[in-house]
Protein backbone atom coordinates (compact mmCIF):
# COMPACT_ATOMS: atom_id res chain seq x y z
CA UNK A 1 0.00 0.00 0.00
CA UNK A 2 2.56 2.53 -1.04
CA UNK A 3 -0.12 4.60 -2.65
CA UNK A 4 -1.08 6.67 0.35
CA UNK A 5 0.47 10.11 0.69
CA UNK A 6 2.55 10.93 3.74
CA UNK A 7 4.42 13.82 5.28
CA UNK A 8 8.07 14.01 4.28
CA UNK A 9 10.56 16.15 6.13
CA UNK A 10 12.35 18.72 3.99
CA UNK A 11 13.72 22.19 4.51
CA UNK A 12 11.99 24.63 2.18
CA UNK A 13 10.18 27.79 3.25
CA UNK A 14 6.87 26.04 2.59
CA UNK A 15 7.78 23.32 5.08
CA UNK A 16 8.73 25.98 7.60
CA UNK A 17 5.34 27.72 7.35
CA UNK A 18 2.95 27.08 10.19
CA UNK A 19 0.27 24.44 9.74
CA UNK A 20 -2.41 27.09 10.24
CA UNK A 21 -1.16 29.08 7.28
CA UNK A 22 -1.16 26.04 5.05
CA UNK A 23 -4.62 24.97 6.23
CA UNK A 24 -6.05 28.45 5.60
CA UNK A 25 -4.39 28.56 2.22
CA UNK A 26 -5.69 25.13 1.27
CA UNK A 27 -9.25 25.83 2.44
CA UNK A 28 -9.63 29.22 0.79
CA UNK A 29 -7.93 27.96 -2.36
CA UNK A 30 -10.36 25.07 -2.68
CA UNK A 31 -13.37 27.29 -1.93
CA UNK A 32 -12.38 29.66 -4.75
CA UNK A 33 -11.56 26.72 -7.00
CA UNK A 34 -15.02 25.33 -6.25
CA UNK A 35 -16.90 28.56 -6.88
CA UNK A 36 -15.27 29.94 -9.97
CA UNK A 37 -15.76 28.72 -13.50
CA UNK A 38 -13.93 31.71 -14.90
CA UNK A 39 -11.26 30.37 -17.21
CA UNK A 40 -8.92 33.33 -16.68
CA UNK A 41 -9.04 32.96 -12.90
CA UNK A 42 -8.61 29.19 -13.13
CA UNK A 43 -5.56 29.54 -15.39
CA UNK A 44 -3.93 32.05 -13.04
CA UNK A 45 -4.58 29.74 -10.10
CA UNK A 46 -3.19 26.81 -12.04
CA UNK A 47 0.06 28.65 -12.74
CA UNK A 48 0.42 29.73 -9.09
CA UNK A 49 -0.34 26.19 -7.90
CA UNK A 50 2.35 24.77 -10.13
CA UNK A 51 4.91 27.36 -8.98
CA UNK A 52 4.17 26.62 -5.32
CA UNK A 53 4.37 22.93 -6.04
CA UNK A 54 7.77 23.40 -7.67
CA UNK A 55 9.07 25.41 -4.69
CA UNK A 56 7.97 22.72 -2.22
CA UNK A 57 10.50 20.35 -3.89
CA UNK A 58 8.01 17.51 -3.95
CA UNK A 59 9.36 14.59 -5.91
CA UNK A 60 7.48 12.56 -8.48
CA UNK A 61 7.94 9.33 -6.55
CA UNK A 62 6.09 10.81 -3.55
CA UNK A 63 2.97 11.54 -5.56
CA UNK A 64 3.32 9.66 -8.86
CA UNK A 65 0.93 6.78 -8.24
CA UNK A 66 -1.69 8.99 -6.64
CA UNK A 67 -1.43 11.40 -9.53
CA UNK A 68 -2.02 8.69 -12.15
CA UNK A 69 -5.06 7.57 -10.23
CA UNK A 70 -6.44 11.12 -10.19
CA UNK A 71 -5.96 11.39 -13.95
CA UNK A 72 -7.91 8.20 -14.53
CA UNK A 73 -10.69 9.38 -12.27
CA UNK A 74 -10.77 12.77 -13.96
CA UNK A 75 -11.04 11.21 -17.43
CA UNK A 76 -13.89 8.98 -16.31
CA UNK A 77 -15.72 11.95 -14.84
CA UNK A 78 -15.32 14.03 -17.99
CA UNK A 79 -16.62 11.14 -20.08
CA UNK A 80 -19.63 10.68 -17.80
CA UNK A 81 -20.48 14.37 -17.99
CA UNK A 82 -20.45 14.07 -21.78
CA UNK A 83 -22.54 10.90 -21.83
CA UNK A 84 -25.22 12.31 -19.55
CA UNK A 85 -25.30 15.83 -20.84
CA UNK A 86 -23.59 16.39 -24.21
CA UNK A 87 -25.09 19.88 -24.51
CA UNK A 88 -24.39 21.21 -21.00
CA UNK A 89 -21.90 23.67 -22.49
CA UNK A 90 -24.44 24.89 -25.03
CA UNK A 91 -26.93 25.47 -22.23
CA UNK A 92 -24.41 27.49 -20.23
CA UNK A 93 -22.83 29.59 -22.96
CA UNK A 94 -25.94 30.04 -25.07
CA UNK A 95 -24.41 29.24 -28.45
CA UNK A 96 -23.95 26.01 -30.39
CA UNK A 97 -20.98 25.36 -32.61
CA UNK A 98 -20.95 21.76 -33.78
CA UNK A 99 -17.49 20.44 -34.53
CA UNK A 100 -18.29 16.83 -35.29
CA UNK A 101 -21.58 14.93 -35.44
CA UNK A 102 -21.58 11.60 -33.60
CA UNK A 103 -24.23 8.87 -33.52
CA UNK A 104 -27.80 9.73 -32.60
CA UNK A 105 -28.28 12.81 -30.49
CA UNK A 106 -24.58 13.18 -29.65
CA UNK A 107 -22.36 15.81 -31.18
CA UNK A 108 -19.13 17.37 -30.06
CA UNK A 109 -19.58 21.10 -29.69
CA UNK A 110 -17.00 23.79 -29.01
CA UNK A 111 -18.99 24.92 -25.96
CA UNK A 112 -19.03 21.43 -24.45
CA UNK A 113 -15.27 21.05 -24.95
CA UNK A 114 -14.72 24.43 -23.32
CA UNK A 115 -16.98 23.55 -20.38
CA UNK A 116 -15.19 20.25 -19.79
CA UNK A 117 -11.83 21.98 -20.13
CA UNK A 118 -12.94 24.24 -17.27
CA UNK A 119 -13.88 21.22 -15.15
CA UNK A 120 -10.42 19.84 -15.80
CA UNK A 121 -8.78 23.11 -14.78
CA UNK A 122 -10.83 23.09 -11.59
CA UNK A 123 -9.27 19.78 -10.67
CA UNK A 124 -5.76 20.83 -11.63
CA UNK A 125 -5.83 24.07 -9.64
CA UNK A 126 -6.66 22.29 -6.40
CA UNK A 127 -4.73 19.01 -6.76
CA UNK A 128 -1.19 20.45 -6.39
CA UNK A 129 -2.24 22.42 -3.30
CA UNK A 130 -3.81 19.39 -1.61
CA UNK A 131 -0.80 17.22 -2.41
CA UNK A 132 1.51 19.93 -1.13
CA UNK A 133 -0.50 20.42 2.05
CA UNK A 134 -0.24 16.75 2.88
CA UNK A 135 3.40 16.15 2.06
CA UNK A 136 4.66 19.33 3.77
CA UNK A 137 2.63 19.49 7.00
CA UNK A 138 3.79 17.67 10.10
CA UNK A 139 0.71 16.03 11.70
CA UNK A 140 1.51 16.91 15.33
CA UNK A 141 2.38 20.47 14.42
CA UNK A 142 -0.89 20.63 12.52
CA UNK A 143 -2.89 19.63 15.61
CA UNK A 144 -1.08 22.26 17.65
CA UNK A 145 -1.81 24.93 15.08
CA UNK A 146 -5.50 24.01 14.95
CA UNK A 147 -5.57 24.79 18.65
CA UNK A 148 -3.76 28.08 18.06
CA UNK A 149 -6.47 29.36 15.74
CA UNK A 150 -9.11 28.73 18.39
CA UNK A 151 -10.30 25.21 17.67
CA UNK A 152 -10.86 23.27 20.90
CA UNK A 153 -7.79 21.23 21.75
CA UNK A 154 -9.95 18.14 22.02
CA UNK A 155 -10.84 18.44 18.35
CA UNK A 156 -7.21 19.11 17.52
CA UNK A 157 -6.26 16.01 19.44
CA UNK A 158 -8.90 13.91 17.66
CA UNK A 159 -7.39 14.95 14.33
CA UNK A 160 -3.88 14.25 15.63
CA UNK A 161 -4.93 10.79 16.77
CA UNK A 162 -6.49 10.12 13.37
CA UNK A 163 -3.31 11.07 11.55
CA UNK A 164 -1.17 9.21 14.07
CA UNK A 165 -3.14 5.96 13.76
CA UNK A 166 -3.64 5.78 10.00
CA UNK A 167 -0.37 3.85 9.49
CA UNK A 168 -1.12 1.56 12.46
CA UNK A 169 -4.61 0.73 11.27
CA UNK A 170 -3.21 0.30 7.78
CA UNK A 171 -0.72 -2.29 8.99
CA UNK A 172 -3.46 -4.06 11.00
CA UNK A 173 -5.55 -4.12 7.86
CA UNK A 174 -2.74 -5.64 5.80
CA UNK A 175 -2.04 -8.30 8.40
CA UNK A 176 -5.70 -9.30 8.56
CA UNK A 177 -6.01 -9.26 4.80
CA UNK A 178 -2.96 -11.49 4.31
CA UNK A 179 -4.19 -13.86 7.00
CA UNK A 180 -7.60 -14.15 5.38
CA UNK A 181 -6.09 -14.58 1.93
CA UNK A 182 -3.89 -17.36 3.28
CA UNK A 183 -7.09 -19.03 4.39
CA UNK A 184 -8.33 -18.90 0.81
CA UNK A 185 -10.55 -15.82 0.66
CA UNK A 186 -10.81 -14.32 -2.80
CA UNK A 187 -10.55 -10.51 -2.86
CA UNK A 188 -10.11 -9.87 -6.58
CA UNK A 189 -12.75 -9.21 -9.23
CA UNK A 190 -13.08 -12.88 -10.05
CA UNK A 191 -15.43 -13.65 -7.18
CA UNK A 192 -19.18 -12.99 -7.30
CA UNK A 193 -20.66 -9.87 -5.70
CA UNK A 194 -22.10 -11.78 -2.76
CA UNK A 195 -18.88 -13.54 -1.91
CA UNK A 196 -16.96 -10.29 -2.29
CA UNK A 197 -19.19 -8.63 0.28
CA UNK A 198 -18.60 -11.63 2.50
CA UNK A 199 -14.83 -11.38 2.14
CA UNK A 200 -15.06 -7.66 2.83
CA UNK A 201 -16.84 -8.52 6.07
CA UNK A 202 -14.19 -11.06 7.00
CA UNK A 203 -11.61 -8.27 7.01
CA UNK A 204 -13.71 -5.54 8.57
CA UNK A 205 -14.92 -7.61 11.52
CA UNK A 206 -11.53 -8.31 13.10
CA UNK A 207 -10.39 -4.80 12.18
CA UNK A 208 -13.28 -3.15 14.03
CA UNK A 209 -12.94 -5.38 17.05
CA UNK A 210 -9.22 -4.72 17.40
CA UNK A 211 -9.88 -1.01 16.92
CA UNK A 212 -12.51 -0.96 19.65
CA UNK A 213 -9.91 -2.49 21.96
CA UNK A 214 -7.44 0.13 20.86
CA UNK A 215 -9.92 2.89 21.67
CA UNK A 216 -10.20 1.53 25.22
CA UNK A 217 -6.45 1.25 25.65
CA UNK A 218 -5.71 4.73 24.31
CA UNK A 219 -8.53 6.47 26.15
CA UNK A 220 -7.63 4.78 29.44
CA UNK A 221 -4.03 5.84 28.99
CA UNK A 222 -5.10 9.41 28.29
CA UNK A 223 -7.47 9.37 31.24
CA UNK A 224 -4.69 8.21 33.55
CA UNK A 225 -2.56 11.13 32.40
CA UNK A 226 -5.34 13.58 33.15
CA UNK A 227 -6.30 14.51 29.59
CA UNK A 228 -9.16 16.99 29.40
CA UNK A 229 -8.82 18.11 32.99
CA UNK A 230 -7.87 21.70 32.23
CA UNK A 231 -9.25 24.22 29.78
CA UNK A 232 -5.90 24.71 28.07
CA UNK A 233 -2.84 22.68 27.24
CA UNK A 234 0.58 23.37 25.84
CA UNK A 235 2.05 21.83 22.71
CA UNK A 236 5.48 20.40 22.16
CA UNK A 237 5.48 20.93 18.41
CA UNK A 238 3.50 24.16 18.18
CA UNK A 239 4.85 27.00 16.07
CA UNK A 240 4.06 30.67 16.38
CA UNK A 241 3.12 32.58 13.23
CA UNK A 242 6.07 34.36 11.65
CA UNK A 243 6.57 37.02 9.02
CA UNK A 244 6.26 34.59 6.10
CA UNK A 245 3.03 33.22 7.54
CA UNK A 246 1.45 36.66 7.67
CA UNK A 247 2.64 37.40 4.14
CA UNK A 248 1.17 34.16 2.83
CA UNK A 249 -2.16 34.64 4.60
CA UNK A 250 -2.32 38.23 3.36
CA UNK A 251 -1.61 37.10 -0.19
CA UNK A 252 -4.25 34.38 -0.19
CA UNK A 253 -6.94 36.69 1.23
CA UNK A 254 -6.26 39.40 -1.35
CA UNK A 255 -6.05 36.86 -4.14
CA UNK A 256 -9.31 35.14 -3.21
CA UNK A 257 -11.24 38.41 -2.98
CA UNK A 258 -9.86 39.51 -6.35
CA UNK A 259 -10.62 36.14 -7.93
CA UNK A 260 -14.20 36.10 -6.68
CA UNK A 261 -14.67 39.74 -7.73
CA UNK A 262 -13.50 38.99 -11.30
CA UNK A 263 -15.62 35.83 -11.43
CA UNK A 264 -18.89 37.33 -10.31
CA UNK A 265 -18.52 40.85 -11.75
CA UNK A 266 -20.69 40.06 -14.78
CA UNK A 267 -23.29 38.23 -12.70
CA UNK A 268 -22.32 34.73 -13.81
CA UNK A 269 -19.61 32.38 -12.62
CA UNK A 270 -18.80 31.34 -16.18
CA UNK A 271 -16.44 33.21 -18.47
CA UNK A 272 -18.03 33.28 -21.89
CA UNK A 273 -15.72 33.63 -24.90
CA UNK A 274 -18.49 32.76 -27.36
CA UNK A 275 -20.37 36.04 -27.24
CA UNK B 1 -23.82 9.74 29.24
CA UNK B 2 -23.92 9.94 25.46
CA UNK B 3 -24.08 13.70 25.10
CA UNK B 4 -20.84 14.85 26.71
CA UNK B 5 -17.66 15.14 24.73
CA UNK B 6 -15.19 13.18 26.82
CA UNK B 7 -11.92 11.35 26.32
CA UNK B 8 -13.59 8.31 24.82
CA UNK B 9 -15.29 10.44 22.19
CA UNK B 10 -12.03 12.17 21.28
CA UNK B 11 -10.28 8.84 20.83
CA UNK B 12 -13.26 7.31 19.02
CA UNK B 13 -13.23 10.15 16.49
CA UNK B 14 -9.48 9.72 16.02
CA UNK B 15 -9.42 5.96 15.59
CA UNK B 16 -12.73 5.87 13.70
CA UNK B 17 -11.40 8.43 11.26
CA UNK B 18 -8.19 6.43 10.83
CA UNK B 19 -10.26 3.30 10.06
CA UNK B 20 -12.47 5.24 7.67
CA UNK B 21 -9.41 6.62 5.87
CA UNK B 22 -7.70 3.24 5.57
CA UNK B 23 -10.83 1.60 4.19
CA UNK B 24 -11.28 4.35 1.59
CA UNK B 25 -9.45 2.06 -0.75
CA UNK B 26 -11.47 -1.07 -0.01
CA UNK B 27 -14.48 -0.93 -2.24
CA UNK B 28 -16.32 -2.88 -4.91
CA UNK B 29 -16.96 -0.63 -7.92
CA UNK B 30 -20.33 -0.56 -9.66
CA UNK B 31 -18.77 -0.19 -13.07
CA UNK B 32 -18.96 2.71 -15.45
CA UNK B 33 -20.19 5.55 -13.20
CA UNK B 34 -17.18 7.11 -11.46
CA UNK B 35 -17.11 7.61 -7.71
CA UNK B 36 -19.83 5.07 -6.97
CA UNK B 37 -19.06 1.74 -5.35
CA UNK B 38 -19.92 -0.49 -2.43
CA UNK B 39 -17.72 1.31 0.08
CA UNK B 40 -16.65 -0.64 3.12
CA UNK B 41 -15.85 2.59 4.94
CA UNK B 42 -19.57 3.33 5.11
CA UNK B 43 -19.94 0.35 7.45
CA UNK B 44 -17.37 1.95 9.79
CA UNK B 45 -19.18 5.27 9.76
CA UNK B 46 -22.55 3.64 10.44
CA UNK B 47 -21.17 1.51 13.25
CA UNK B 48 -19.26 4.30 15.00
CA UNK B 49 -22.20 6.70 14.71
CA UNK B 50 -24.55 4.08 16.12
CA UNK B 51 -22.23 3.29 19.05
CA UNK B 52 -20.82 6.71 19.95
CA UNK B 53 -23.55 9.13 18.88
CA UNK B 54 -24.03 12.12 16.56
CA UNK B 55 -20.90 14.14 17.42
CA UNK B 56 -18.55 11.24 16.75
CA UNK B 57 -20.54 10.15 13.68
CA UNK B 58 -20.59 13.60 12.15
CA UNK B 59 -16.92 14.23 12.87
CA UNK B 60 -15.81 10.90 11.39
CA UNK B 61 -17.91 11.55 8.28
CA UNK B 62 -16.51 15.04 7.83
CA UNK B 63 -12.84 14.60 8.78
CA UNK B 64 -12.62 11.03 7.50
CA UNK B 65 -14.05 11.76 4.09
CA UNK B 66 -12.03 14.94 3.57
CA UNK B 67 -8.81 13.34 4.82
CA UNK B 68 -9.37 10.05 2.99
CA UNK B 69 -10.06 11.81 -0.29
CA UNK B 70 -7.04 14.04 0.15
CA UNK B 71 -4.69 11.18 1.04
CA UNK B 72 -5.83 8.76 -1.66
CA UNK B 73 -7.09 10.95 -4.48
CA UNK B 74 -5.25 14.21 -3.86
CA UNK B 75 -8.44 16.25 -4.05
CA UNK B 76 -11.42 16.90 -1.82
CA UNK B 77 -14.87 16.67 -3.37
CA UNK B 78 -16.65 18.84 -0.79
CA UNK B 79 -20.16 18.21 -2.04
CA UNK B 80 -19.73 14.55 -1.09
CA UNK B 81 -17.97 15.22 2.20
CA UNK B 82 -20.95 16.93 3.83
CA UNK B 83 -23.49 14.19 3.06
CA UNK B 84 -21.30 11.72 4.96
CA UNK B 85 -21.29 14.08 7.95
CA UNK B 86 -25.07 14.49 7.70
CA UNK B 87 -25.46 10.73 7.56
CA UNK B 88 -23.24 10.23 10.61
CA UNK B 89 -25.17 12.81 12.62
CA UNK B 90 -28.59 11.42 11.68
CA UNK B 91 -27.67 7.83 12.52
CA UNK B 92 -25.95 8.98 15.70
CA UNK B 93 -28.91 10.94 17.08
CA UNK B 94 -30.65 7.70 18.00
CA UNK B 95 -27.51 6.02 19.38
CA UNK B 96 -28.94 5.49 22.85
CA UNK B 97 -31.99 3.76 21.37
CA UNK B 98 -29.91 1.01 19.75
CA UNK B 99 -28.06 0.33 23.03
CA UNK B 100 -25.31 -1.50 21.16
CA UNK B 101 -22.71 -1.14 23.91
CA UNK B 102 -25.14 -2.20 26.60
CA UNK B 103 -25.81 -5.43 24.71
CA UNK B 104 -29.39 -4.53 23.87
CA UNK B 105 -29.18 -4.67 20.07
CA UNK B 106 -32.16 -7.00 19.60
CA UNK B 107 -34.84 -7.32 16.92
CA UNK B 108 -36.57 -4.02 17.70
CA UNK B 109 -33.33 -2.07 17.74
CA UNK B 110 -32.22 -3.71 14.50
CA UNK B 111 -35.42 -2.66 12.74
CA UNK B 112 -35.18 0.89 14.10
CA UNK B 113 -31.52 1.05 13.13
CA UNK B 114 -32.26 0.01 9.56
CA UNK B 115 -35.21 2.35 9.11
CA UNK B 116 -33.08 5.28 10.29
CA UNK B 117 -30.16 4.13 8.20
CA UNK B 118 -32.27 4.10 5.00
CA UNK B 119 -33.86 7.48 5.77
CA UNK B 120 -30.48 9.04 6.62
CA UNK B 121 -28.93 7.65 3.45
CA UNK B 122 -31.81 9.00 1.39
CA UNK B 123 -31.46 12.48 2.86
CA UNK B 124 -27.68 12.44 2.46
CA UNK B 125 -27.34 11.00 -1.04
CA UNK B 126 -30.55 11.72 -2.89
CA UNK B 127 -30.99 15.21 -1.45
CA UNK B 128 -27.84 16.79 -0.04
CA UNK B 129 -25.15 15.38 -2.36
CA UNK B 130 -26.73 16.16 -5.77
CA UNK B 131 -27.94 19.58 -4.64
CA UNK B 132 -24.44 20.50 -3.43
CA UNK B 133 -22.96 19.10 -6.65
CA UNK B 134 -25.15 21.44 -8.66
CA UNK B 135 -24.66 24.45 -6.38
CA UNK B 136 -20.92 24.10 -5.93
CA UNK B 137 -19.67 22.46 -9.09
CA UNK B 138 -22.47 23.25 -11.60
CA UNK B 139 -22.48 19.69 -12.87
CA UNK B 140 -25.26 18.36 -15.15
CA UNK B 141 -28.45 17.55 -13.20
CA UNK B 142 -29.09 14.06 -14.61
CA UNK B 143 -25.56 12.91 -13.90
CA UNK B 144 -25.46 13.98 -10.26
CA UNK B 145 -28.85 12.51 -9.44
CA UNK B 146 -27.92 9.17 -10.98
CA UNK B 147 -24.62 9.20 -9.08
CA UNK B 148 -26.51 10.13 -5.92
CA UNK B 149 -29.05 7.35 -6.42
CA UNK B 150 -26.28 4.79 -6.98
CA UNK B 151 -24.46 5.98 -3.87
CA UNK B 152 -27.75 5.67 -1.98
CA UNK B 153 -28.28 2.07 -3.13
CA UNK B 154 -24.67 1.09 -2.47
CA UNK B 155 -24.66 2.67 0.97
CA UNK B 156 -27.93 1.16 2.18
CA UNK B 157 -26.59 -2.25 1.19
CA UNK B 158 -23.34 -1.70 3.08
CA UNK B 159 -24.92 -0.05 6.14
CA UNK B 160 -27.77 -2.54 6.18
CA UNK B 161 -25.79 -5.74 5.76
CA UNK B 162 -22.33 -5.04 7.19
CA UNK B 163 -23.47 -2.34 9.62
CA UNK B 164 -26.17 -4.51 11.17
CA UNK B 165 -23.94 -7.59 11.36
CA UNK B 166 -21.07 -5.72 12.99
CA UNK B 167 -23.36 -3.97 15.48
CA UNK B 168 -25.09 -7.24 16.38
CA UNK B 169 -21.79 -9.06 16.82
CA UNK B 170 -20.26 -6.27 18.87
CA UNK B 171 -23.36 -5.99 21.00
CA UNK B 172 -23.01 -9.68 21.90
CA UNK B 173 -19.26 -9.90 22.40
CA UNK B 174 -17.78 -6.51 23.05
CA UNK B 175 -20.32 -4.97 25.39
CA UNK B 176 -18.98 -3.67 28.68
CA UNK B 177 -15.43 -2.67 27.99
CA UNK B 178 -13.96 0.01 30.22
CA UNK B 179 -14.34 -0.06 33.95
CA UNK B 180 -13.03 3.46 34.39
CA UNK B 181 -15.50 6.32 34.58
CA UNK B 182 -14.78 10.00 34.72
CA UNK B 183 -15.47 11.67 38.03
Amino acid sequence: MARILTYTEKNTWIHRLSGVTKLLFFLSWSVVGMLTYDTRVLLTMLVISLIIFKISKTEWKQIGTVFKFILLFLLLNLLTVFVFSPYEGTKIYGTKTVLCQLVGNYAITKEQLFYELNIMFKYFTVIPIVLMFIVTTNPSEFAASLNHIGVSYKVGYAVAIALRYVPDVQSDFNKIKHAQEARGIEMSGKASLKSRIKSMASIIFPLIFSSMDRIDVVSNAMELRGFGKNKKRTWYSGKALQRNDYLTIGFVIVFCIAALFITFRDGSRFYNPFL
Amino acid sequence: MKQKFGIKEVVAIGIGTALFVVLTNVQIPFGIIPNTALQSRVAILTFFAAVFGPVVGGAIGLIGHALGDALFYGGVWWSWVFPDAVFGILVGIFASKYAIKEGGFGKKAIILFNVIQVVANAIAWILVAPVLDILIYAEPTDKVFIQGALAFIGNIIVSGVLGTLIAAAYSKVGAKSSSLTKE
